[in-house]
């Protein structure tokens, strides 16, 4: 099978999924309602309480937390929506088909970065109404775009590969948010550091979750003028902490992923 | 009809298929020629869907071997695929996209190009009566609708050899009929075909060979008047008004038959393989009024074959449901 094959079925099979996010209600709401309402509620709950009145500069200290969890969040579609196509049949009509077999998983993880450029934008737009601001150059906020995006990616791959290793979208979903859950809360996201428990802040500290929302804030221009140097290495260089997690997690996922999904031909 | 000069198009030798304590092939070798229909027949479970994924290459068989369309199923997979089409309970259509985009995908996934993948999906809905739903998330289609576009979809790259899997299974009589006359239509242009079925009478029109399969092993297989004069000639079908007199009608009629009667209580009924034609009706019926059995319903017949699997495999061909299911339609 030639390579261009590859990305032409990809393509193919990401628009399918794209096709679907408009016709189910479900993902549809995931992918729009879900997105404006974290950024609301976020923003207006917890910006009063935890910002210590000054809601405002708390405001955007919690935007970058908010896209961070949603966009992981968004990341595990991969794996309930290849779980649902085992399910249903439509990997087995895939895998029936003289198409690139690569370009099921490709297609898929596509489709839903696609879908989280979709939810930064809405979740984008709800914070600029509410006062969010970005306070860097274009090229650093693209950057911080790209980073949480990239980091999403990462995650769908992981989920691709559990998505095919446990075919019960309902399973998947759970055990997901078991996992993804603690993680985003376990980190800076929502709150300073140094207001964690000395164990839970070593731990968070080193959360990948933690980095791309630290990078996500530097790059927004967004770090609160007052906040503490970070002591670990970590979060001095979120970036390209961050891009190692992810450099990693792509390259042990896509391949145990694709092997998982030539595998399953045998059950 | 069938031309069975040159290499058979579908060709699978010793297939073996476990699950762990469970033998789902247990050595299962298939022959179809090409331009011919071979039906699958067997119970649920009895490993037909098995057979269909290894030869669609969608399972790796623990033995054997198979060539579809002069291909290596297990060497060269992909281009099994390029030469074949499957339709099935498992290989489905998404029911969010619409017929057209189900169709439009699936060419573009052959290859086909987009100008081509457009037009063959439109000449596929045209051809299945789905113009007009064409453009309907396929979710809002009915279950004969469905099939059609699944079955459209294994056609969209006019596979020389079709796999078919139970195509009507869930059908209302209406649709199945609908589907039959679609498959006709399918083998007299020259395709091949294996298809799998629960219904006896779906092989006994569609299929120009039948292969009966129970427990994962081929327990017999021959034309359908082949089958149908292995096991011996005329039924004598009968139907007691009275349940408790079954047993006495069966001690009755039992020496005048040529085999054992098959009783069901449920339905009073009694069928038993009898040789001589109306002689014996006259006979067996003298024979229950002297004793003063009524009957409801009672009659001579062809043997089916229902008939053919219950003599091989001494049950019935499936569950009670599917069994009396089958059995109505046989009576229809």
């Amino acid at each position: 099978m030639s390579i261009p094959y590859v990305f032409a079925d990809a393509a193919v099979v990401a628009k399918r999924n794209l096709i679907k996010i408009k016709r189910v209600p479900d993902l549809l709401v995931f992918t729009t309602l879900q997105p404006i309402m974290f950024v609301l509620l976020f923003s207006f709950v917890f910006g009063g309480a935890i910002g210590g009145g000054n809601g405002q500069s708390y405001r955007e200290f919690l935007m970058a937390g908010i896209f961070a969890q949603t966009v992981i969040f968004g990341a595990t579609i991969t794996g309930a929506g290849l779980a649902d196509d085992v399910k249903k049949g439509i990997i087995d009509r895939f895998r029936s088909l003289p198409m690139a077999p690569s370009a099921v998983l490709a297609g898929r993880t596509i489709s839903d970065v696609i879908n989280n450029v979709l939810v930064l934008i809405v979740m984008s737009l709800t914070g600029l109404l509410v006062g969010w601001r970005i306070r860097s150059s274009v090229l650093e906020a693209i950057g911080g775009f790209a980073l949480l995006l990239g980091f999403a990616y990462a995650i769908s791959w992981i989920m691709a590969w559990i998505g095919m290793l446990v075919p019960s979208p309902e399973v998947v979903n759970n055990a997901a948010f078991i996992v993804i859950f603690p993680l985003t809360f376990v980190a800076n996201t929502f709150v300073p550091l140094n207001t964690l428990p000395s164990v839970l802040q070593t731990f968070a500290a080193w959360n990948p979750v933690s980095t791309v929302t630290q990078a996500a804030r530097e790059l927004f221009g967004n770090i609160p003028p007052n906040a503490p140097e970070p002591e670990q290495w970590s979060l001095q260089n979120p970036a390209l902490y961050t891009s190692i997690w992810i450099v990693i997690i792509l390259a042990i996922f896509i391949p145990v992923a694709n092997a998982q999904f030539r595998k399953s031909a045998s059950r | 009809m069938t031309s069975t000069t040159g290499t058979p198009a579908v060709s699978a030798r010793g297939l073996v298929k476990r699950y762990k304590d469970v033998t789902a092939l247990d050595g299962v070798d298939l022959t179809v020629p090409t331009g011919s229909v071979l039906g699958l027949l067997g119970p649920n479970g009895a490993g037909k869907t098995t057979i269909v994924r290894i030869l669609s290459t969608l399972l790796l068989p623990d033995g054997g071997t198979a060539q579809v369309a002069g291909t290596d199923v297990l060497t060269n997979p992909r281009e099994v695929r390029r030469k074949i089409g499957l339709s099935g309970q498992y290989a489905a259509v998404d029911e969010y996209l619409t017929g057209f985009e189900n169709l439009d995908m699936i060419g573009r996934l052959y290859h086909l190009g987009r100008a081509r993948s457009r037009e063959r999906a439109r000449e596929l809905l045209a051809a299945f009566r789905l113009e007009d739903a064409g453009d309907r998330s396929s979710k809002t289609y009915s279950g004969g609708m469905r099939r059609r576009l699944d079955l459209a979809g294994a056609l969209v790259a006019d596979p020389p050899v079709l796999f078919l899997d139970e195509p009507t299974t869930g059908l209302d009589p209406r649709g199945r009929t609908d589907m039959w006359e679609v498959i006709q239509g399918l083998v007299a242009g020259g395709t091949t075909l294996l298809l799998t079925t629960q219904y006896l009478e779906e092989a006994d029109l569609l299929a120009d060979e039948i292969v009966v399969i129970d427990h994962g092993r081929i327990i017999a297989q021959g034309t359908s008047d082949q089958l149908k004069t292995q096991v011996g000639g005329e039924r004598l079908e009968l139907t007691v008004k009275d349940p408790a007199r079954l047993t006495e009608a069966v001690t009755l009629l039992e020496p005048r038959g040529v085999g054992p009667a098959v009783v069901d209580q449920g339905r009073r009924q009694l069928v038993m393989p009898v040789s001589g034609g109306a002689a014996v009706l006259t006979d067996a019926l003298r024979a229950l009024d002297g004793v003063g059995i009524g009957l409801d319903d009672v009659g001579l017949r062809r043997p089916t074959l229902d008939d053919v699997f219950l003599s091989l495999t001494g049950r019935a061909t499936a569950d009670e449901t599917e069994t009396a299911d089958t059995k109505e339609g046989v009576h229809a």
